[in-house]
């Protein structure tokens, strides 16, 4: 049954497979090696290792498949093809065409039936290729799996995840560019989170896939080639980081950001950029949860040091930021020096031309340039 | 179309049976003319009971037995079950009509053989999806009247503790009374999935409506079904109008059970529930042999309105409804079972006057339920699985945020 698939080109990227299934015993221990391994970076002194987001990714989703029969993957591309963006490679050849699942293109209809399975019992991990297409099947997973639990009065769970890339790539235009953090976070029953670094993709990835309610995990392609020191706690399979608790990535006395995905990056840069410039010190701080929001961390945050700034690349009107804002006012006002200000995508389906896509979206000058004005630099 | 075409009892059928199935004759005309021969003295010993001939039309399928083992017993459970919907969902009415149920409120008055022939032919490990109609479904697969009028009511003791109302009920193997027209056809998909994965040999029954069979998202659980093979036996229970769209003006073919094209079919006649049972045992059989998915289509008639705001007159004619009305479900399987002496007119009244009192115990026990209780720890409990829930949720106001775990 696996030779026919060895003659496939994306298999033969996995050539250290058929190496290696000869030589050792255990199957499932050889099969565990090459998508992880491989494309790991070397060992620093520390046991810390570069890893890139998409294979922290694929190593949350094997080990979580590893350790729960009641887990599987569905979606388009996920098994035969590796995947669009490459995430669920080898997984088919680990774990079997039961397992790993290539759907039909039907975002609603394998969307509907992976609640369904999750309704019966099952653990289900739903890709979309991209979060664009998930809004044909949206529905079915605001009112089908996020709100059924309420509805059951608690006596029907969902354990379900959804994940995919999400937010703009590069050149894609407007129908595959949008941004959904906003319309997940906004959904009572949905959890939401979104991965920066390595850590956070493989943290994240298996907290929701263990969550016993339906969770949306909202990656970024632009990040999925992007490498990571990764700590040799996170290199273990029992890693989880908790949902809903932000990290602090650069703590700082002048000025905190808050920030998610692939906006950290930037965000930290512009921070370094700041310090370099201005002598300031921003603190940077990965929300990595949209859903269930770490209010505290931000307030406190602010507390320190009485500006706030959030950075995202979604549309700006009733956004992240948005909610951000009013809860700092909310719970914040006190504590500010200054009006709290966002940085966000602009109010335009992303165009495709690159000089007008670059205006589109926050850019490392835009944040350092918004928070000197905000503190009078 | 088929109700209409069921003809009054000991009339000799003139037309010609359609030719596959010309064996079954002699069993039509036995059921129209002649009482059962063999009919046991026992409750429990099981015979055979025909079943007309003009009860199916098949699409790449082979029609189901035309006669139906089963027992005195069962047969006036049959009545019994029928009658304790149509009771309920005429308590239901009044107790809308007296403004103590709110927002929505779908009756299947008319249409309870659907939902007890298909509980009478399948297993409680057997799983079942519908959609908006659900009352009778949710009886059928073991909710009691008190919880299911509880939660028409909006009370604690309601089956959804009051969070869900007419369309959200669930319980074991009863996956709900969903409320978007069409989205429950891919889960219920997804739970015969499920099925399939963990090897249990049960089926799904999926039901929706003759409205959303229009749905591009049920075409696509067809095709997924079929591609994989999955265990699950579709079936629209077409009671002639979406809300007040009839069929012919909604549906560019109304042969709903051919409408899958390439999953073989059977149209039932849905006011027959021994025509029902035996179609449903019948394709229960087939889809655990591993031959892949099944869609019905229950040719049905809905009495009452589309809802309770609808009187059901504005779409449709008073002679079509009275027609109708003399296909009753319920009293011709009485007329039925007094015919073949399984029952006499008495016992059946003894049969209607218990179903009447048992309803209004458990409807008065329902109306005695209390409203939630008015606190944060109620609206807010069951968002999340517990022991998951977020630290926070808030309220309407920062003052009303909801710290988990926090006594109010």
């Amino acid at each position: 049954m696996a030779s026919p698939r060895l003659f496939r080109p994306a298999a033969r990227l996995l050539s250290s497979r058929l190496f290696t299934a000869a030589t050792r015993p255990a199957f499932r221990q050889t099969a565990c090696a090459p998508s992880i391994l491989r494309f790991r970076g070397y060992a620093t002194e520390s046991g810390t290792k570069e890893v890139t987001v998409r294979d922290a990714l694929n190593e949350a989703l094997a080990e979580e498949l590893e350790s729960n029969q009641k887990t599987f993957i569905l979606g388009e591309e996920v098994a035969q093809y590796n995947g669009a963006y490459k995430v669920t490679r080898g997984l088919l050849d680990r774990f079997g065409p039961k397992r790993v699942i290539d759907t039909p293109i039907t975002e609603a209809g394998f969307c509907g039936l992976a609640v369904g399975a999750a309704l019966a019992g099952l653990h289900p991990i739903c890709e979309f290729m991209t979060f664009n297409f998930a809004m044909q099947a949206i529905d079915q997973i605001i009112n089908s799996a996020a709100k059924t639990h309420y509805m059951s009065g608690g006596i029907q769970p969902c354990n379900i995840t959804f994940r995919g890339p999400n937010g703009f790539a590069a050149g894609v235009a407007a129908q595959h560019s949008q941004d959904y953090s906003a319309w997940y976070g906004s959904i009572p029953g949905l959890k939401v989170v979104a991965p920066w670094s390595a850590e956070d993709a493989k943290g994240l990835m298996k907290a929701a896939i263990r969550d016993p309610n339906p969770v949306v995990v909202l990656e970024n392609e632009l990040l999925y080639g992007q490498a990571f020191p990764m700590s040799e706690a996170a290199q273990k399979d029992d890693f989880v980081l908790p949902i809903g608790k932000a990290k602090i990535e650069r703590p700082g006395k002048d000025l905190t950001i808050v920030t998610l995905s692939r906006c950290v990056g930037q965000s930290l840069n512009a921070a370094a950029e700041l310090k370099q410039k201005y002598g300031v010190e921003a603190e940077v701080i990965n929300l990595r949860s949209v859903k269930p929001l770490d209010v505290e961390t931000i307030i406190q945050s602010l507390k320190k040091t009485g500006r706030l700034m959030c950075v995202e690349s979604g549309f700006p009107m009733f956004g992240v930021s948005s909610e951000i804002l009013a809860l700092s006012m909310e719970y914040g006002f006190d504590y500010l020096t200054a009006p709290a200000v966002r940085v966000t995508g602009a109010e335009v389906p992303t165009p495709y031309a690159a000089g007008l896509e670059a205006l589109s979206f926050p850019q490392e000058d835009t944040i350092v340039g918004q928070a000197a004005k905000l503190l009078r630099l | 179309m088929l109700s209409r075409t069921l003809r009054p009892k000991a009339v000799a059928f003139p037309s010609q049976p359609r030719g596959q199935l010309r064996y079954s004759f002699h069993h039509r005309t036995f059921a129209r003319v002649a009482n059962i021969e063999d009919l046991p003295n026992e409750d429990d010993k099981p015979f055979s009971v025909p079943i007309s001939d003009d009860s199916f039309e098949t699409y790449n399928f082979d029609p189901p037995p035309f006669s139906l083992e089963t027992t005195k017993r069962q047969l006036k459970q049959l009545y019994h079950d029928m009658t304790m919907v149509r009771r309920m969902e005429t308590v239901a009415d009044s107790l809308y009509k007296d403004r103590k149920i709110r927002g929505f409120c779908h009756l299947s008055t008319g249409q309870e053989a659907v939902a007890v022939g298909i509980e009478h032919a399948i297993t409680r490990q057997d799983k079942l999806i519908t959609a908006y109609r659900s009352h009778g479904f949710t009886l059928m697969r073991g909710g009691s009247v008190k919880s299911i009028i509880a939660e028409l009511l909006g009370r604690q003791d309601g089956i959804s503790f009051g969070k869900g109302g007419s369309m959200h009920m669930f319980c074991e193997s009863f996956f709900g009374g969903n409320g978007i027209v069409g989205a429950s056809v891919p889960v219920g998909a997804g739970i015969a999935f499920a099925q399939q994965y963990n090897d249990w040999q049960n089926v799904t029954i999926n039901l929706f409506g003759d409205g959303a069979a229009n749905q591009g998202q049920v075409h696509e659980a067809f095709n997924l079904a079929k591609l994989w093979s999955l265990p699950v036996i579709f079936g629209c229970e077409n009671n002639k109008y979406g809300m007040g769209t009839s069929a012919e003006r909604a549906s560019a073919m109304t042969d709903y059970y051919k409408r899958g094209q390439y999953i073989p079919g059977l149209r039932v006649n849905g006011m027959d529930v021994l025509a029902v049972l035996s179609a449903v045992r019948h394709g229960k059989a087939y889809v655990q042999a591993g031959n892949g998915p099944l869609l019905y289509e229950y040719a049905t008639y809905r009495f009452a309105g589309h809802s309770m705001s609808d009187p059901g007159t504005a779409y449709r004619s008073r002679e079509e409804l009275k027609t109708e009305r003399e296909n009753d479900p319920i009293s011709s399987l009485r007329d039925k079972l007094i015919n073949w002496d399984v029952f006499t007119e008495d016992q059946a009244k003894e049969i209607d006057r218990s179903v009447r009192q048992r309803i209004k115990e458990e409807v008065a026990e329902a109306e005695k339920s209390p409203e939630p209780e008015l606190k944060a720890d109620v609206l807010f409990q069951d968002i999340y699985v517990r022991g998951s829930e977020p630290n926070q949720r808030r309220g309407r106001t920062i003052d009303e945020t909801y710290y988990s775990g926090q006594e109010q």
